[in-house]
C-alpha cells in the first residue's frame, strides 16, 4: 500500500468547461483507484468488505486487506454520474417503496444491473458486511437486504447513541469488547490474515496527520473571504478519508496538497474555486445541515455562487468522522481510539449537541444563517430538522431556512422551486442586515386605503 | 409624474400596483399571465397605469365637484365604456384572425362554410357586446380570454348548428388564434379608446352633457399629463423573465411581507395563498422578513387546487366558495393531494353528499394545509394578515378564521379586498424606497 501518487492533471483541452484544483485531480485519481481496486479484486485473490461511511472502520479493514466498497458513496457517485435514476425506478419495480431512502434503492438497483459500478467496472459481492451502527437504523435494513441477496457474512458493532451529549466510559468499554470479541475474530475469519495492532498503530499515525489537515482546510473557511466552500467544495475534500483512503499514505499525501493550496488561496485572498471558475464577491456566508443533492449538484451548487453565497461550514462534511473539536485517530489507544471515532460520529449525536454544533459554526465562522436541506427519502435525520431551525433561529437571532430536495432520485430536485426559495432566503438575509446596521426602513402609512 | 410600480407576475396571474410620490395608491392591474409573462408584465402594468387614470380622474373630478353627486355613476359608466371599447377592438382583432387562420386550415370543400359561419358568430358577439358591460352585468372574468372564449364557445355552438357547419371546426380555427390575440398588446389604443367611451358615457348618461366642459377640461388634463415609469420592481415566479436587471428584481417572499406590512403596519405574521405556493411569512415591526415556509415538492391546497375541484364540478371558480358558505355540516375531506381530492369529492357525490358540504370539506382541507406550513413557520402572532388569491374565498376564510381561533385563540385577522396585489405593493413600495430612500437611478424602465 506504500505507493505514492503522483498528480496528473489531464489536458484542459480535455474538460475546458471544469475548472478543479490540482487537489481535487488526485482525489479523483484516489477514487478511480479504488474502483479498480474492487473491479480486480478477485483476480487478484482479495477479499472485499463493505460499510458505511459514519462508522467507517477503515484502518482495521485495510489490516485484513480487505478491498473496500462503500455503498453510499457508489450511490451518490451513481447520482453525480446520472445513473441513479433508472437504478432507483429498477429497484422500486423490485418492490421496494416509493419512501425508502434512495442510497438503498440506487445501490439495489446497481445489484439488479449487474453490480457495473460508477465507473463501468463490475463490482465484487462482498464477502464481509460490517455494519457499525451510528444512528442510521436504514443501514441496518439495507446491509439486510444485501445479505438476503448474496448469503454473505454479516457482522454487527453497536454503538451506543450519544442521547446525553456525551461518551461515558462504559460505553466506550462496551465498544472495545465488541471489537475484541466479535468484529476482530470475524474479519480474521473471514480474510484468513491475522489481526496485528501495530499495522493497525501504523494505519492509525497517518489518519491523524490527514485529520489534522483536512480540519486546518475546513476551519480557512474561518476567513473572509473564506478560500473553500464548506460544502459543495468540501465534499470532494472529504471523499478519500470518509471512505477507503483514511490511514493510507496517499490520503495523507492528498491533505497535505490540499493544505498547501488552500493555504496559498488564503494568502492571496481568494474565494473558493467553482466549476464555472473564481468565485465572484462573497456576499453571504452560511452554515448548511443535511447532504447535498447529488443528482443536480451542479445546478443546485451554481445556485449559490451566482448570489455570492459561499457555505463556510456544514454537517455532512463531519458524517464520515468530526474531527474540528479535537478528535484525533489515536495509534497509543488504538481500539478506544476507534471506539471513540464512532460514538463521536455527527449521525449518533442527539438533537441537543446537533444544535449546538451549528450554533458553534454560526458563532466561529461568522456566518450569516443557517440553511437546511431536508433530504425527502431520510426519516433518520430530517426528522427534528425543523426544531433544530427553530432552535438556531432563537439562539443566534440569525435567520435559517428550509428547503427539500432528495440524495439521489432526480425526481425529488425542483430547480425553480429550490432556487425560488434559496433566492428569497439570501434576500432575506440581506435585509435583515440593511435592518440591523440601521439602514432606514420607513414605511409611511399613506399607502393604506 | 412620477411612478413607482411592482408587477408581480404569478403563475396563474400577473398583477401590477402603480404608487405616487406620497405612497399613495393610484392604480392596480391584473391580467391572466398565459405562458408569455412579457406580455403579462406589460399588460398588468398597463391596467394599473389605465386604472391610475380613472383613479386620477375621479380625484380631479372630485375636487372640481362637476359631477356633484353623480360622480360615481359617471366614473363608473366611463370605466364600463371603455372596457366595450376594448373589448370591441380585441374582437375584431380575433375575427381578422380567426380568418386568417381559417386560411391555413385544411379543412377542404368544409372551409367556405366555416368562413361563413365565423362571420355570422362575430356579428353576433358583436352585437351582444355592449350587453356584457351594462351596468351590474355579471362576468365570469374580466380576461379578454375568457369572456370572448365562453361567448364563442356558446354562439359558435347555436351558429354552427343552423349553418350546418362543424363546431370543431370553429373550436379549431378558435384555439389557433386566441393565443396570439390575448398576446398582443393594445397600448396606442387607450387614448383613443378613452377618448371614445367618454363619448358613450355623455350619451348613456344624459343628464351630465350639460357639464361636458367641466367634465371633459380635467379628463384631458390627466390624459394629457405624463405617469412616468420612475422605477419598476419585479417579483414573483416570471421576475427572471422581467427585462431588467437583478437590482429591479425581489424575491415574493420579501414583497408580500412588506406588502401585508404597508397594507396592515401591524402585521406580524402573513399567510398567502396563490396559485402554486403557499408561503407563511413573519414580519418585524418594520415589515422586514424574519422567517419564511412555503410547500414543499407538492402544491396541493393551494389556488390551482380549486380550480381543479371547479373544473371537475365544471363551476366557476368564483363559484366555489359561495357554494361552501351554503353548507351545513362540514364533510371531512382527508386527501392533500389535488388529483385524490378530486376522486374523493366524486366518490364523496356518489355517496349521496351535499355538494355545498362536500366543498366547506374541501376549503378545510386547504386552510388545514396552510396551517401546517404556518406552524412550520413559528406559528401565527398577532395581527395576522390573509393575501393572495384564495383570501378572496369567504369559504376558505371562514375555515381559516376557525382554525385560528381553535389553534390560537382570539387575535386580528386582517383581510384586504385587494390582498391579490399584496406582492405588487410591496414591489412599488421598494421601487419607491429605491428612488426616494436609497437615491437609486432608474436602469431600466421597458417593461
Amino acid at each position: 500500500m506504500n505507493t505514492t501518487t503522483t498528480v496528473v492533471k489531464p489536458q484542459p483541452a480535455k474538460k475546458p468547461q471544469v475548472q478543479k484544483e490540482d487537489a481535487m485531480w488526485l482525489q479523483k485519481e484516489l477514487l478511480a483507484k479504488n474502483y479498480g481496486e474492487l473491479a480486480s479484486a478477485r483476480a487478484d485473490n482479495r477479499k472485499v468488505s463493505a460499510t458505511f461511511v459514519p462508522g467507517n472502520l477503515n484502518e482495521l479493514l485495510m489490516c485484513f486487506n480487505f478491498a473496500r466498497s462503500l455503498p453510499e458513496t457508489n450511490a451518490l457517485q451513481n447520482g453525480m454520474r446520472k445513473k441513479s435514476g433508472k437504478m432507483i425506478m429498477d429497484a422500486e419495480r423490485d418492490g421496494h417503496s416509493e419512501d425508502v431512502c434512495t442510497y438503498v434503492k440506487s445501490d439495489l438497483g446497481m445489484m439488479m444491473g449487474g453490480e457495473i459500478g460508477p465507473t463501468g467496472e463490475v463490482l465484487p459481492k462482498p464477502d464481509i458486511l460490517l455494519l457499525s451502527y451510528t444512528g442510521c437504523f436504514t443501514f441496518m435494513k439495507w446491509f439486510e437486504l444485501i445479505r438476503h441477496k448474496y448469503g454473505c457474512e454479516t457482522v454487527m458493532l453497536h454503538v451506543p447513541y450519544q442521547a446525553e451529549g456525551r461518551i461515558a466510559p462504559n460505553m466506550r468499554e462496551y465498544v472495545v469488547k465488541q471489537l475484541k470479541e466479535t468484529v476482530i475474530p470475524t474479519l480474521e475469519r473471514v480474510s484468513g490474515v491475522k489481526f496485528d495492532i501495530d499495522r493497525l498503530r501504523q494505519y492509525m499515525r497517518e489518519s491523524a496527520k490527514a485529520e489534522e489537515d483536512l480540519v486546518a482546510v475546513l476551519q480557512s473557511a474561518k476567513n473572509r473571504p473564506s478560500p473553500i466552500d464548506g460544502y459543495f467544495g468540501a465534499v470532494y475534500y472529504i471523499g478519500p478519508i470518509f471512505t477507503a483512503f483514511r490511514g493510507t499514505p496517499e490520503a495523507t499525501q492528498y491533505y497535505h496538497v490540499l493544505r498547501g493550496e488552500i493555504e496559498q488561496r488564503m494568502r492571496e485572498g481568494k474565494g473558493p474555486i467553482t466549476p464555472d471558475g473564481e468565485m465572484g464577491e462573497e456576499k453571504y456566508r452560511l452554515v448548511v445541515e443535511g447532504p447535498p443533492n447529488w443528482t443536480s449538484f451542479r445546478e443546485f451548487w451554481k445556485m449559490f455562487y451566482d448570489e455570492g453565497a459561499v457555505v463556510v461550514s456544514s454537517t455532512y462534511a463531519k458524517v464520515g468522522g468530526l474531527y474540528d473539536f479535537g478528535f484525533r485517530h489515536d495509534p497509543e489507544n488504538p481500539l478506544e481510539s476507534l471506539a471513540d471515532y464512532c460514538l463521536g460520529c455527527y449521525t449518533n449525536l442527539n438533537l441537543p449537541s446537533r444544535v449546538d454544533m451549528i450554533c458553534k459554526y454560526i458563532d466561529e465562522y461568522q456566518a450569516d444563517g443557517l440553511l437546511i436541506n431536508s433530504i425527502k427519502s431520510c426519516n433518520s435525520f430530517s426528522a427534528g430538522q425543523l426544531l433544530i431551525l427553530r432552535e438556531v433561529e432563537k439562539r443566534t437571532g440569525k435567520p435559517a431556512a428550509f428547503i427539500e430536495t432528495d440524495l439521489v432520485d432526480p425526481r425529488y430536485f425542483s430547480a425553480a422551486n429550490v432556487k425560488n426559495r434559496l433566492e428569497s432566503y439570501f434576500q432575506m438575509v440581506k435585509q435583515k442586515r440593511g435592518s440591523a446596521t440601521g439602514e432606514p426602513m420607513v414605511i409611511s402609512n399613506a399607502a393604506r386605503h | 409624474m412620477r411612478c413607482f410600480i411592482g408587477i408581480d407576475l404569478g403563475s396563474t396571474t400577473t398583477k401590477a400596483v402603480v404608487i405616487d410620490e406620497n405612497q399613495n395608491i393610484l392604480g392596480r392591474g391584473i391580467t391572466n399571465s398565459r405562458s408569455n409573462y412579457d406580455t403579462a408584465a406589460t399588460i398588468a402594468k398597463q391596467e394599473a397605469m389605465v386604472n391610475g387614470r380613472f383613479h386620477l380622474f375621479r380625484q380631479a373630478l372630485g375636487e372640481t365637484r362637476a359631477l356633484n353627486g353623480l360622480l360615481d355613476t359617471f366614473i363608473n359608466q366611463l370605466e364600463r365604456d371603455f372596457r366595450a371599447e376594448q373589448y370591441l377592438e380585441q374582437l375584431a382583432d380575433l375575427e381578422e384572425t380567426c380568418q386568417r387562420s381559417l386560411a391555413s386550415a385544411n379543412f377542404g370543400d368544409a372551409g367556405a362554410g366555416v368562413k361563413e359561419t365565423l362571420t355570422e358568430v362575430f356579428r353576433r358577439l358583436t352585437a351582444e357586446a355592449p350587453a356584457l358591460f351594462a351596468p351590474g352585468a355579471k362576468r365570469k372574468s374580466d380576461f379578454f380570454r375568457d369572456i370572448a372564449g365562453s361567448q364563442y364557445l356558446a354562439t359558435g355552438e347555436v351558429v354552427a348548428k343552423e349553418a350546418g357547419t362543424r363546431y370543431d371546426h370553429l373550436l379549431n380555427v378558435f384555439d389557433r388564434s386566441i393565443i396570439e390575440v390575448e398576446n398582443r398588446v393594445y397600448s396606442d389604443s387607450i387614448r383613443r379608446h378613452l377618448l371614445a367611451a367618454l363619448e358613450r358615457s355623455f350619451v348613456a348618461l344624459p343628464e351630465t352633457t350639460s357639464r361636458r366642459t367641466q367634465v371633459e377640461a380635467p379628463i384631458k388634463g390627466i390624459l394629457d399629463t405624463e405617469m412616468e415609469e420612475t422605477y419598476v420592481v419585479g417579483t414573483g415566479y416570471g421576475r427572471a423573465r422581467l427585462p431588467f436587471s437583478k437590482e429591479h428584481v425581489r424575491s415574493e417572499i420579501l414583497c408580500h411581507g412588506l406588502g401585508a406590512h404597508v397594507m396592515y403596519p401591524k402585521t406580524a405574521t402573513v399567510l398567502d395563498i396563490g396559485g402554486q405556493d403557499t408561503k407563511a411569512i413573519q414580519v418585524d415591526p418594520k415589515g422586514i422578513v424574519e422567517s419564511f415556509q412555503m410547500n414543499d415538492r407538492c402544491a396541493a391546497g393551494c389556488g390551482r387546487y380549486l380550480g381543479y375541484i371547479a373544473d371537475e364540478m365544471n363551476m366557476g371558480l368564483h363559484e366555489l366558495g359561495p357554494m361552501a358558505m351554503k353548507s351545513t355540516k362540514a364533510v371531512r375531506i382527508n386527501s392533500t393531494c389535488t388529483v385524490f381530492a378530486g376522486a374523493e369529492l366524486r366518490d364523496r357525490l356518489a355517496l349521496g353528499d351535499k355538494r355545498e358540504d362536500i366543498m366547506a370539506g374541501l376549503h378545510r382541507a386547504i386552510i388545514l394545509r396552510a396551517m401546517s406550513i404556518l406552524a412550520r413557520s413559528g406559528g401565527i402572532r398577532d395581527e395576522f394578515t390573509f393575501t393572495g388569491g384564495v383570501a378572496k374565498n369567504e369559504a376558505a376564510v371562514k375555515a381559516l378564521t376557525e382554525l385560528v381561533r381553535e389553534n390560537y385563540g382570539e387575535l386580528t385577522l386582517n383581510i384586504d379586498p385587494d390582498s391579490i396585489y399584496t406582492g405588487a405593493l410591496g414591489g412599488a413600495t421598494f421601487a419607491w424606497r429605491a428612488i426616494v430612500e436609497e437615491g437609486k437611478t432608474v436602469e431600466a424602465r421597458a417593461a
